[in-house]
């Protein structure tokens, strides 16, 4: 530092260290108080989503019999926080899918006149026994719960 | 110029300058900070505050936004300051900081107008200047009055409610506070809604146009020099650029300002009490905020000397009366020709000041 302060016609008449170090210092504590001020503003704005993922690590839920569809039939609950089917079909099996359309987030619809399970926004359809693609344009199969019946209630759990 | 002595090799950054120098003139901004000059003498230190008040009302802003994503007024007014206080992550900091920087931003107010009115930056050309300030210092006051009741918890309801008694008491107005301010016969969900109305909405709409005007009239006239150094020499006098040197001390100020707010609302969060219940009887030693403690004690103080109703009317003209003097300085000593009008100026402004200092030290002293 001392030698370029002194050393006048030896050196470059502005030595680029200095400032450079100077102004990467600057920079550096600039960064790291924006950082402190922008810390909290994130979290703190960041409070529902966080609480809500949190909510939606679930790994069961149980449905109680009041609220089971009818054979032949469907019924909509949240799993978490995200919203799913459960299907009770005319063999009388049960099947459940996350009810969100792998192509834009839409909420599907179950179909057993068409024997399908149906997306309105751009008209994706899935199987409604396997939750696999039938047609239109989503990209992957609907993702499928474990579903266990016991006396009388329904637990949908993760596959 | 500053630039034409380090000739830069044409990097990246300088060539973006350059395009939007073509399109936007920022060379002649630049041009214009440059010739921008501010006088530097033994007083210069009162210059800051304008703008220390500036980054209080920057930091109100912004922290005000921030509570707004979470604040419900109305009938979950004290919920949502409890879930914003006690359940969001960092929802005490902003909170805090919001409290603690009007606070600051009053007190930085207080100080900016009273070295203006020693420093007699009020005279010839700089009137207006006065006057929106004043303008200005009576938003930031019903700006704290307005806030202060949002979260609706019983200091914040009994201050409410004591404070619009006291214009409720000039005859022929309290109908009207009451259907138009309060909202009702008592402080309510309707009064939360329309103070948040008037807090977020109206208040803003008002004040950022006069503060625009203001600043512009400090751009056009520039900083004052108080009288002692104007009686110099030109060649005695001193100043320097604003840009960059002025900036580089108004921004350490600003930094020192910001450090401030973050380090009180850090160690002394802001509490929340009780939730506002009519038929809880007022705390013990509740009193208004400070910046309207000397009105308080004003009002306590002569209501002693006039008891009954027309102490309270006597005390707010009293107040009034002051209030007129500070608006009417610029016209009682417009410019330096008359002594006599300067020092009619100079010692009311300090009567007024230290009948502030001393009420307000009063107030608190007697609670």
């Amino acid at each position: 530092m001392s030698e370029a302060s002194t050393s006048g016609n030896a050196v470059p008449l502005e030595t680029p260290r200095r400032r450079d170090l100077l102004q990467a210092g600057m920079g550096a504590v600039a960064l790291a108080y924006l950082g402190a001020l922008g810390y909290p503003v994130y979290r703190y704005l960041a409070t529902p989503a966080v609480r809500s993922r949190l909510e939606g690590q679930i790994t069961s839920v149980a449905i109680a019999e009041k609220s089971l569809p009818a054979a032949g039939a469907a019924t909509m609950f949240l799993f978490g926080t995200r919203p799913a089917m459960l299907i009770h079909h005319a063999d009388g099996s049960w099947v459940a899918f996350d009810a969100v359309c792998t192509h834009l987030g839409c909420t599907v619809g179950f179909e057993p006149q068409n024997k399908r399970i149906f997306c309105p926004c751009h008209g994706g359809a899935y199987d409604m026994k396997t939750g696999d693609i039938l047609g239109g344009p989503p990209p992957r199969a609907l993702k499928a719960f474990k579903v266990e019946v016991s006396d009388g209630h329904v637990i949908v759990s993760r596959a | 110029m500053a630039t034409s002595s380090y000739p830069a090799p044409e990097s990246p950054l300088r060539s973006v300058y350059r395009w939007a120098d073509e399109r936007l003139g920022l060379a002649d901004l630049a041009a214009f900070a440059a010739h921008k000059r501010v006088p530097q003498h033994a007083h210069s230190f009162w210059y800051y505050w304008g703008g220390i008040s500036l980054l209080f009302f920057v930091v109100q802003l912004l922290t005000g936004i921030l509570l707004l994503v979470y604040y419900r007024p109305g009938k979950e007014a004290f919920e949502s300051v409890r879930q914003i206080t006690y359940d969001n992550d960092f929802g005490w900091l902003i909170r805090s900081a919001h409290s603690w920087s009007a606070n600051l931003m009053v007190f930085a107010l207080f100080v900016h107008l009273f070295s203006v009115l020693f420093m007699k930056a009020y005279r010839k050309p700089r009137e207006f200047g006065w006057w929106s300030g004043l303008g200005l210092l009576s938003l930031v006051m019903l700006f704290g009055f307005s806030g202060y009741l949002l979260p609706m918890d019983q200091l914040a309801y009994f201050a409410t409610k004591v404070g619009l008694q006291i214009p409720g008491m000039i005859p022929g107005i309290s109908g009207m506070v009451e259907d138009l301010v309060r909202g009702g016969p008592q402080v309510g969900e309707a009064t939360v809604q329309r103070f948040f109305a008037l807090h977020v909405v109206i208040l803003p709409l008002v004040f950022l146009p006069l503060l625009g005007f203001h600043l512009y009239l400090v751009q056009k006239h520039g900083n004052a020099v108080p009288p002692g150094e104007a009686r110099k020499p030109a060649a005695e006098r001193r100043t320097i650029p604003f840009f960059p040197n002025f900036l580089a001390q108004d921004l350490a100020m600003w930094l020192i300002a910001l450090n401030v707010v973050t380090i009180l609302a850090t160690l002394f969060p802001w509490d929340l009490g009780k939730m506002a219940d009519p038929l809880a009887p007022a705390p013990l030693g509740i009193h208004p905020e400070w910046y309207f403690m000397s009105q308080f004690q004003l009002l306590k103080v002569v209501g002693v000397i006039v008891p009954g109703f027309g102490g309270e009317i006597a005390g707010m003209g009293l107040f009034g009366a002051a209030t007129l003097f500070l608006a009417a300085i610029p016209l009682i000593d417009p410019d330096s020709r008359f002594g006599r009008r300067a020092k009619i100026a100079a010692w009311g402004g300090a009567l007024v000041m230290i009948g502030m200092i001393v009420l307000t030290v009063w107030g608190y002293a007697a609670l």
